[in-house]
């Protein structure tokens, strides 16, 4: 594992501190198409409190199975993952109670309103329909949001507006590790700063904890204090993104990940989209 | 107490949700519920047209019994039906809806979860029951001077229990099955339909399907629903037909939420716990 530094050290650099660690993670998946596929191949990760982590990697490359392992969706088949030291496996129940995640698809009962969605996922995690409703607008409102348009069902919102109450759900909840699955894949240039803003801010300004995949090099670089760069379920590399660069005497990402895939990432991404066809 | 009154809220939240979804799909709550009317009106045409249909003279007191033994069995049909469906369609409708993740990713105990959704249906269950029972009298002259309400309301109770426990069983069969797992419900349906008695006695059944019916908890409950409200009979005199249903019931709750949480830690294994089939 690489060293860390950081733009965080006082975080980072502090033992016992652990938000997320993944020891020797692995796992496969049968199909009578497919046959065995090994998504995930022996990853090891940290990720301190307080950090965004950035897993970098082409479509296929391993990125949302692991982040359905680190939400209790899928159970690793060899290895071990903790949350701050809870075992996903053995202690499930107390895990989801500190993670939240924002998958690509924004996951939505369609025909329900915006405002019915948020109020129902708050009450899974406890917290009351009015404090639901005030916390959702101030979160919605600093995403651009309009409000008037939050009792229209869900259906009826934009994709990004969608996207953006799917990140303002996950927040309602106050999750102290936040998983978020490319969050912003398929949304306008506008919108897309708007999220990386919020997701930055929210950062520095909660105690919250962010693993964030992606395979956008510019969003990776702009909000990831570390980057892990995930190829064929490994993780091939690790660090921030000055150390990538100085590792592997590059001047940009792409080129770090050219070097330690030997594929562009959108090559990479042509691959895995002719492996699905 | 407190930890109770916590899982109700929680169980709650599914609640207000199957709520809130009835009044965004309201106009196909009303397909259904003019199916339902329309289906429990045709059967009990055909008792009033039973003596021009077999070419005899029928005594009017015998037709109107015969109406009313036909209804009960189609009432309590369609009630027991919408718990079995509702509950076996957890899986697949929040499969539909792409929610299926986060609900599962959610800090809401299994147990909770479940009994949030037997909520929800029980009151869909009623509220449908009731409003096509008083749409039909509008219609038929039914004939309720003898029965035992108390009975009646028994049975059904019992039966709910027990469709309860059948519908969470079967709950689990698309998280085994992606594909087919929920056609395979309906078909268990279709064969308790035809066993249990819904419209004639088991007598008239083949030897085979006498003995599948044994096991039926309709069987029980529909023909002690017939003998409270066509004969007033109370619950000792009802309790042959109590025992069985009750014993099914107290048998499969248990048994499927046990089911249901197996093959939920089976679906996380094998990555079938995922928004498409």
């Amino acid at each position: 594992m690489a060293t860390l530094t950081a733009t965080r050290p006082e975080v980072i650099r502090t033992p016992g501190r652990d938000a997320l660690v993944a020891r020797a993670v692995t796992k496969t998946f049968k199909s009578s198409r497919e046959g065995v596929r090994r998504a995930v191949n022996d990853v090891s990760l940290r990720v301190m409190r307080g950090e965004i982590y950035g897993l970098l990697g082409a479509n296929g490359s391993g990125k949302s199975t692991l982040i359905r392992m680190f939400s209790t969706l899928l159970t690793p088949d060899e290895g071990e993952v903790r949350v701050f030291g809870l075992d996903i496996r053995a202690d499930e129940d107390a895990v989801k109670r500190l993670i939240n995640r924002v998958s690509v698809e924004a996951s939505f009962f369609k025909k329900l309103s915006a405002m019915e969605n948020l109020v129902y996922a708050g009450r899974l995690y406890g917290v009351a329909p009015d404090e639901s409703r005030a916390k959702a607008l101030v979160i919605l409102r600093r995403l651009g949001v309009d409000i008037d348009r939050l009792n229209e069902p869900l259906e009826k919102l934009s994709r990004g507006m969608q996207q953006k109450v799917a990140i303002a759900r996950a927040f309602l909840t106050a999750p102290t590790l936040l998983l978020l699955d490319e969050p912003t894949t398929g949304l306008d240039i506008r919108s897309k700063r708007e999220v990386q803003t919020f997701v930055r801010d929210l950062r520095d300004e909660h105690d919250a904890t962010i693993v964030l995949t992606t395979h956008d090099l510019d969003e990776a670089e702009r909000l990831s204090d570390r980057i892990g760069i995930l190829h064929d379920g490994r993780l091939v590399a690790e660090g921030t993104a000055d150390e990538l660069r100085a590792r592997h005497g590059a001047t940009a990402l792409e080129d770090v990940f050219m070097s330690v895939t030997g594929r562009r990432l959108d090559e990479a991404d042509a691959v895995a989209e002719d492996k699905t066809k | 107490m407190t930890q109770m009154g916590g899982q109700l809220g929680l169980a709650y939240a599914f609640v207000e949700r199957e709520i809130a979804l009835s009044k965004r799909y309201w106009a196909w709550e009303l397909v259904w519920l003019v199916y339902g009317i329309v289906t429990s009106l045709s059967v009990a045409y055909i008792g009033l047209a039973a003596p021009a249909i077999s070419g005899g003279v029928v005594d009017p007191a015998a037709v109107s019994h015969f109406v009313l033994y036909l209804l009960v069995g189609t009432i309590a049909w369609r009630f027991l039906g919408i718990i079995f469906e509702n509950i076996g369609e957890v899986i697949a409708w929040e499969r539909w809806e792409g929610t299926i993740e986060y609900t599962f990713m959610s800090p809401v105990p299994r147990f909770t979860h479940l009994i949030g959704m037997c909520g929800a249906t029980l009151v869909r269950a009623t509220a449908f029951s009731v409003a096509i029972l008083g749409a039909v009298t509008l219609f038929v002259p039914v004939d309720l001077s003898h029965a035992n309400a108390l009975s009646a309301v028994v049975l059904l109770l019992v039966g709910a229990m027990a469709f309860v426990g059948l519908g969470i069983a079967s709950a689990s069969f698309p998280l085994l099955w992606t594909e087919k797992g929920l056609q395979m419900a309906y078909i268990v349906q279709a064969v308790v339909l035809l066993v249990s008695g819904v419209y004639y006695p088991v007598d008239v059944l083949p030897g085979w399907m006498q003995a599948l019916s044994t096991i039926s908890p309709a069987t029980y409950v529909i023909r002690g629903m017939r003998a409270a409200l066509l004969d007033g009979a109370d619950l000792a005199t009802l309790w042959p037909e109590v025992w069985p249903a009750l014993l099914v019931g107290v048998l499969s709750v248990p048994l499927g939420l046990r089911l249901f949480v197996e093959v939920e830690r089976y679906a996380k294994r094998t990555g079938r716990l995922k928004r498409s089939g």
